[in-house]
């Protein structure tokens, strides 16, 4: 056996049957031993995709992602995509092969630092030096990447040593003593938070992406106490959307009534999540008023932005049941009046005297759907409008870039879904811009003929950038056109086998959609939306929560205030 | 706000590149590093760093908990939080220009408790321990008399008594 096919073993031996990736010179030994292996690989066209695609089958599997590329270029192009998965803490191991140890620092044929570049954007790297420790290696990688706050993990494999004789065990012992997450919360902790809890007027519970792990517990958690829920933009799914109790999403494109909540309220449960610049806005004007408890199970992120007075260190599936064990059901009602006046005064609206929005094509896309499938998106405004009116029930079910925004993600992150939630289809939201920068994935749609349906917001513009021009730039458009020299994605789409409509209007597309949502197969809809529809409300860059723009969400009676808080 | 400087030790495993991600942790966090020493701890495959930091006092808890999230990175302490002593080695060429100087020199050197360690005809070499503030001083007297070169190690910091803070079990034991 040589270290490739020690390699294979003990990926195999932490359950990977499947990975994605792409073959070159310093990996082959590898790509040799796969041709015999039980393991499944699925050739992406660009190293980025295939690290999106294991992002995303671990985002809706909760099994740890895998990606190969070679060396030089092909480690490189996999930096984006692990940095997408370092910033909303996604664990993939990405295993990279190298120039042989000995031309390793000599700028040989294809050589790069992978093991310093990919320092920066990742939970951890090895560069493996020796054939026998890739089983500890590969074991360690996998317990890093899927334990405490999840995150990429690389491996770099010189040439030499997948060609080397393994004589090695693979029964290892893990070995990192620097490296043990608190998982159980402390008691005093969870009481103090309890006690908080229970002296509160007006709180809410805000979930990050770290309650895609436990949302059965924050359900069950939200249900006794009757605690009003915030989702953010990564913790879409991690509670119910539409329930009575969900406000939305908060944050520079979020629901009013979230943003409003967060204003007015006196305490916030911060649950899985890092209040993220975009979801706090000026960090002075945020929750002025609230005590803050902040669960997480990384320490670093407690006090990072927001000060909390009240930490608690954990996993969410052991501090939220026995917090809510403390708690009886919240005497809130007052504050769920007020709540509810909000709801009812800035239902989600748009405009309707254009051929189509893109709102509408995706509210469409919903209710085709019954909100039961996996929706992954590009990044823009399309995003924004699929969290707001795309949000799914189940959590693991909406996958999009929020950390690092990347531009590109959708479309492999499609891929990497629907390997992972095999009968289920993919809604992959994308706009005419971010589709561009992984197209050459229609290929992989086409020949494993995933039940894709890829929904073009085809605005034209780069949408999210025109909104910004449009609103602090004085309408100076600078680069942000695309229709003139957009590829007719229909037919690209055709051109790579797959079957594609160009839609322009709103009776061709409530025709159109629901068939393509009962194919079971990939069918690209290229819909041509109004060009500039800005995404409402919007808090501007370094605003407080409190200073939302309305733009098209303004009620029509109201003051831009809102009520008086009666709570 | 203002810079302050922090003393921290941080217990790392022997492993490349641990020293480049701490390094580049400080930086990000706008954090200059104006000595470091390395070196083997009392257990194999560790090692003790000692950095000497300037930075916000803001960011400095945010720094050490960055700090503590590095897999290879076993414990951080930072000296300013506990008591600590803290030791410096220099090594300080000072030029002889005539016989008194000699003379001179030497008796403040031995003011200092600094051993000569090398002597040639127009210049003498100290080796001088102690915290910085007598390696400071012992510069300023020295200055005077023309320093040719210095080079000093940089502190290495030990919390004081019996306080077992940094002290680390076995490693294979604390993985089990
Ligand atoms: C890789 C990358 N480059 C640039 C950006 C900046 N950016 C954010 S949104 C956006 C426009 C996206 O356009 P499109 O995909 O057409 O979506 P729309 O906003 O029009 O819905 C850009 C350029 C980014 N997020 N990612
Ligand atoms: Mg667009």
């Amino acid at each position: 056996m040589n270290g490739a096919e020690a390699l294979l073993k003990a990926l195999e031996r932490q359950g990977v049957d499947l990975v994605f990736g792409h073959p070159g010179g310093a990996i082959l030994p590898v790509y040799d031993a796969l041709y015999d292996s039980p393991i499944k690989h699925v050739l992406v066209r660009h190293e980025q995709a295939g690290a999106h695609a294991a992002d995303a089958y671990y985002r809706a599997s909760g099994r740890v992602g895998v990606c190969f590329a070679t060396s030089g270029p092909g480690a490189t192009n996999l930096v984006t995509g692990l940095a997408t998965a370092q910033m909303d803490s996604s664990a993939v191991v990405a295993v990279t092969g190298n120039v042989a140890s000995s031309l390793i620092g000599t700028d040989a044929f294809q050589e790069a630092d992978v093991y310093g570049i990919t320092g920066p954007v990742t939970k951890h790297n090895y560069l493996i030096k020796n054939v026998e420790d890739i089983p500890r290696v590969v074991a360690e990688a996998f317990h890093i990447a899927a334990t405490g706050r999840p995150g990429p993990v690389l491996i770099d494999v010189p040439k030499d040593i997948q060609q080397a004789e393994f004589r090695g065990s693979f029964e290892v012992e893990i070995d990192l003593p620097g490296y043990r997450p608190t998982v159980v919360g402390h008691a005093r902790q969870v009481r103090k938070a309890a006690e908080a809890i229970r002296a509160a007027e007006r709180p809410v519970m805000m979930v990050g992406g770290g309650g895609q792990v436990a949302s059965e517990e924050v359900l069950a958690f939200a249900r006794k106490t009757g605690i009003p829920v915030i989702t953010t933009l990564m913790g879409i799914g991690a509670f119910p959307a539409g329930e009575r109790q969900a406000l939305g999403m908060p944050g520079m494109h979020g629901t009013v009534t979230a943003n409003r909540a967060i204003t007015h309220c006196d305490l916030i449960l911060g649950a899985g999540l890092r209040f993220d610049d975009r979801v706090t806005g000026k960090i002075s004007r945020f929750a002025p008023n609230a005590t803050v408890v902040h669960i997480d199970i990384d320490p670093a992120e407690i006090s990072k932005l927001v000060k909390a007075h009240v930490p608690v260190v954990g996993d969410l599936r052991d501090v939220l049941p026995r917090l809510g064990e403390e708690l009886e059901p919240l005497a809130i009602d007052a504050w769920w009046e007020q709540i509810e006046a909000w709801k009812g005064m800035y239902p989600e609206r748009y405009k309707k005297d254009k051929p189509l929005v893109s709102q509408e094509v995706i509210q469409l896309l919903r209710e085709a759907s019954g909100g039961d499938v996996v929706v992954t998106t590009e990044v823009g405004q399309h995003q924004m409008f699929a969290a707001r009116l795309f949000p799914t029930t189940r959590p693991r079910s909406f996958i999009t870039s929020g950390g690092l925004g990347t531009m590109g993600f959708g479309l492999p992150a499609a891929v990497g879904a629907a390997f992972a939630r095999h009968d289920e289809t993919v809604v992959c939201v994308a706009g005419d811009g971010s589709v561009q920068m992984n197209i050459q994935e229609l290929a992989t749609v086409y020949k494993h003929q995933l039940p894709i349906v890829i929904a073009i917001l085809n605005n034209g513009v780069l949408g999210m950038v025109r909104q910004w021009q449009e609103m602090f730039s004085a309408e100076r458009y600078s680069e942000i056109y695309l229709a003139d020299s957009n590829p007719d994605f229909a037919k690209l789409a055709e051109a790579y086998g797959i079957e594609s409509y160009n839609i322009f209007d709103r009776e061709t597309a409530r025709e159109l959609v629901p068939q393509a949502l009962a194919r079971k197969k990939p069918v690209l809809l290229n819909f041509f939306v109004y060009e500039a529809e800005k995404v409402f409300p919007m808090i501007p860059a370094g605003a407080g929560v409190d200073e939302m723009m309305l733009g098209d969400q303004e009620p029509d009676e109201v003051t831009a205030d809102g009520p008086e808080v009666t709570a | 706000m203002s810079a302050v400087r922090h003393v921290m030790s941080v217990t790392v495993r022997d492993r490349p590149g641990v020293l480049v991600r701490i390094a580049s942790l400080f930086a990000r966090r706008g954090f200059n590093i104006e000595s470091l020493s390395v070196a083997q701890s009392e257990e194999p495959g560790i090692s003790r760093t000692t950095f000497v930091v300037t930075g916000e006092d803001a960011t400095l808890e945010q720094v050490q908990k960055q700090l503590q999230k590095l897999i290879d990175v076993i414990k951080v302490i930072d000296h300013s939080q506990a008591k600590s002593i803290d030791r410096e080695l220099m090594l300080i060429k000072v030029a002889v220009q005539s016989p008194e100087a000699r003379v001179e020199i030497r008796q403040i050197a031995q003011d200092f408790r600094a051993r000569i360690v090398d002597v040639a005809r127009h210049a003498l070499v100290f080796e001088v321990t102690g915290d910085e503030g007598k390696m400071n001083a012992f510069i300023e007297q020295m200055r005077d008399f023309g320093i040719i070169e210095l080079i000093r190690t940089g502190r290495v910091a030990l919390p004081r008594g019996e306080s077992d803070a940094q002290r680390l079990p076995s490693v294979r034991s604390r993985a089990a």
